[in-house]
Formats: C-alpha cells, structure tokens, sequence
C-alpha cells in the first residue's frame, strides 16, 4: 500500500458572512480511493468540492496535495497560475451540468483533444486517434467526433465531459452529482461506465452527490455532511448498512425502495 | 494467533435514534476461534444476532467494542479498529462472503459480476472467465444466463451467482450467511458440494445455516451465541 496520502486535508472552514458552509472538514485520501461526500442540498458538500480544487477561497484550513514527483503542495498556497497548472496536468473536474464543463462551440473531438494539447500535445493524428479512443470508453458513436455537443442529449454530453476530464489521465478526479440532471436509465448506463473507469484506471476520486445508491456503487469510503460538519465517516457499506449518527440514520432510512 | 479468526469479547448493541434512541443489544462477548479447514456452524435460532456477527467479522458492522481478529497478508488485522482501507484490502485478499441476497449493479452481465473478485487481484480476464464458467457451470446456472444481467433472475439463480461470486477467488476465510436459503435439492447439494471442497483445501469457514442437512454435511464444529439462553 502507498504510505502517503494524495490529497490530505485539515481544518478546512468557509464562512460566507455569519453563515457557516464547511466547518473543520479533514481527511485523508489515498491513491485509487473513491470518497463520497453524501448530505443533502445545503450541507455543504458542493462547496467542499469547489474549496478542495482552489475554486473558492476558504476561511481557515489546509489542502495538500501530493505531486507526481512526490512534493507535497498546500493547494490554497499555490499561486493562481501554479494552481491552473496543476489542475491541468493532474485533476480532473466534472460538474452537474455537463454544458459548463464542455466548450459547445467546438466538436466532440476538438473537447475531448483540448486538454491534451493544452498539455503540449502537437501532434494532430494523435490527438484524434486519443479523441477517437475516448469516445469509444465512453459509449459515444465515433460518426458524431465532428459534431457540436450542443446536438447531443444530456447523457451523451455527460458522458462526453467524462472524457474530456479523463483524456488526460488525471490522479485526482472531483465530481459534483455527475447523474444529477439525467433519466435513471441513463444513470444507470452513466453509473456503470465511470464504475468500470475507476476501476480500470485505479481513479482517486471525491464525488459529491446526495443519492446515497449512487455513493454505494461508486464510493469506498463515505463523509457524511450536515449543516458544512463532517457527521460521519467509514467504509461505504458500514456506514450506509450501520449508520451511527442520528443524522445518517436519518438519510438512510429516508430513501425509498423501489 | 494461529487461527485465521479470533473474535474476542464482541459486543453490539444497535441504537435506533430516530425511534427515539431505542437500544438493540444483539451481541454480548461473543468469543470465537476458527482455524484452516475447520467449518463453524452459527446455531441458534433466528434473531439471536448470527448475520450481525457475520457482517462484523466482515467489518460490514462495527464492533462496539471487543477485537475482531484476522490473519491478512503475513500479520494480523483488527477488523473492528481497522481503517476503511485496510478493511478493504482484507476482503480483496483475505475473507470472501456470501449474503443471502446478491446485489445488484444495473447493466453488468452475471460473468462479469462473477468474475470481480478475480479482477481486483489482478488475474487476467481470460483465465478468471474460464474459472468463472467451470462454477456458474457446477453451481447449474443456464448458460444462457450468463452475459445477462442478474437483475431478472429468479431468487435461487442470483443467490447462486452470489455464491459463485463468494466462492471463485479461493479466499483463506469465507463468511456464508444463508448461502441455500431458496434454492431446490439439487442446486443446494452444488453449492454444499463447492464449500465442503473449499473447507477441505483449509479454508476456515463461518456460517449460519438453516437447512439441517446442509449442517450436517458442512459443520465440523457447531457454535451458540447464546449458550444458557439459546
């Protein structure tokens, strides 16, 4: 097992005004770990997320980041084009919307190769034979590469933005509620996709959602948010199937079996 | 420790704080040794905390308190105080289970829910599909089942695509909570016939089992929760 974790956080608190939206939030992560953050709307989960990737400001705490090279980096210390940098060569960044995680105005392929040649990838026919690739991992039809996400259904573009995020090989992946906005058949054929990505690629990954289902098949560990506090945490199936705190017995308990 | 588990002085008690913090002490210094090839047969009646002891060792429940002891990886692991990562190593490697209900992912066809087990160990996808057909085979699940998903199957067809599932990566340790409950004469006798095997390589078994037959074929120990009160 690796010894150090990837992402370490500590003490991590964001005060808008009086009003508190993540209280004294830490937590290991580990290389090839998934962690979901579960809660419901206005538990603080989303802002986690945007803290975490230096998206937002914080009020107290630390993120430290280990880098490919073994140097650790406080992740709300960096300057802002040492965080962009970052962020290009090692995280991936999947939102809700898929609309404001793509460019609409170019193909699917031009999205999906983006990222590399942002990385200094010049060549052409290797970025589109990785474009081509990636479209392929995610179930997207090679004949629509040309065609403008905007024509694509929501899943498609979902599906799409999961490329452009991954096409990079990304150490760190963050997710908010990504089967958030789409059908459960598409959920479920999403759901299964990223589960085999994850896998296949040994992903660490912090996905935010509030569909505790969605946690179960994605997540190995869970944090449990409540008012911007951390109320419980655990391995995924300990805390869903033995829930200790009165407020995840509470989320439990409330979900309804189909 | 020689034994592959040792649960010393378990305790659990569940507290439903949304009915009002109602406790349910379900396990009281539960001791248990269990060594290679030896089959333990949980035997008390329903209720008396047999799957929650199951799921503990599994570190599917927390201990209360007490120490869950497993032997992982050339040392000894304490399921009970283990962090989520180590308890996640353990299963990968060390203790397999098999509950009386499969869950099921949506989409994923019976050999690939299978073969998971195989995959996270690292073994190649030809050979872990080879191994994967010899049991759905000898467990009589319909071939043509098999690139399906589970979902559809009937009760006795997704339990045995759980135990296939339980039983294919050849863990040390195997946690069988009801593993024939819905199935006919003939697949019960596959599935007793595939864990008396496994007991017989050396693998240390612990299970909870309903069926007076399937004890008598697999237990080579047989153990109460609850001695006086049983």
């Amino acid at each position: 097992m690796n010894d150090r974790p990837l992402l370490s956080v500590r003490g991590l608190t964001k005060r808008y005004g009086e009003h508190v939206a993540c209280l004294d939030v830490g937590f290991d992560l580990w290389p090839g770990e998934v962690l979901g953050v579960v809660g419901e709307s206005g538990s603080g989960k989303t802002t986690l997320l945007a803290c975490l990737s230096g998206r937002a400001p914080v009020s107290a705490g630390c993120v430290e980041f280990t880098q490919r090279d073994g140097a650790v980096v406080n992740v709300l210390e960096m300057s802002e084009a040492a965080r962009r940098k970052l962020a290009r060569s090692d995280w991936g960044i999947v939102r809700q919307d898929p609309r404001e995680g793509l460019r609409l105005g170019v193909s699917a392929g031009a999205n999906v190769g983006e990222p590399l040649m942002a990385l200094g990838a010049r060549h052409y026919g290797r970025v589109r034979a990785a474009a081509l690739e990636w479209l392929d991992k995610v179930e997207i039809d090679l004949g629509r590469i040309d065609d403008l996400p905007e024509t694509f259904s929501g899943g498609m573009q979902q599906r799409l933005q999961i490329a452009r995020n991954l096409v990079t090989q990304p150490r760190l992946v963050f997710m908010d509620e990504p089967t958030g906005g789409l059908d459960v058949s598409v959920q479920a054929r999403l759901l299964d996709l990223l589960r085999g990505l994850v896998a296949d690629l040994g992903l660490s990954a912090i996905i935010v959602t509030h569909d505790l289902a969605v946690a179960r098949l994605l997540s190995h560990r869970l944090l449990v948010m409540r008012r911007g506090e951390v109320v419980e945490t655990g391995l995924t199936d300990q805390v869903l199937d033995d829930p200790q705190h009165p407020y995840t017995q509470l989320l439990v308990s409330s979900v309804l079996q189909p | 420790m020689t034994s592959l588990i040792a649960v010393r002085g378990l305790t659990k008690t569940f507290t439903l704080h949304i009915q009002g913090g109602v406790q349910l002490p379900v396990l009281r210094g539960v001791e248990l040794s269990v060594d290679a090839g030896e089959c333990v047969v949980l035997g008390d009646p329903s209720g008396a905390g047999k799957s929650t002891l199951l799921r503990t060792i599994y570190g599917n429940y927390r201990a209360e308190s007490g120490e869950v002891l497993i032997r992982h990886a050339g040392g000894v692991v304490d399921v009970a105080r283990a962090e989520p990562r180590t308890i996640l190593d353990v299963r990968r490697r060390t203790v397999g289970y098999v509950s009386q209900f499969l869950r099921v992912v949506p989409r994923v066809p019976t050999l690939d829910v299978v073969i998971e087990p195989l995959r996270s160990l690292g073994v190649p996808v030809a050979e872990a599909l080879a191994r994967a057909r010899a049991l759905l085979g000898r467990l009589r699940v319909p071939e043509r089942l098999w690139g399906l998903p589970p979902v559809t199957f009937s009760g006795g067809e997704q339990q045995r695509v759980n135990v296939a599932r339980g039983l294919i990566a050849g863990h040390p340790v195997l946690l069988l909570d009801e593993p024939t409950a819905s199935l006919d004469a003939d697949s019960r006798a596959a599935v007793v016939a595939l864990i008396a095997e496994a007991r017989d390589r050396g693998t240390a078994i612990v299970g909870a089992f309903h069926d007076a037959s399937v004890r008598a074929a697999l237990a080579t120990r047989l153990v109460r929760l609850h001695g006086e009160a049983a």
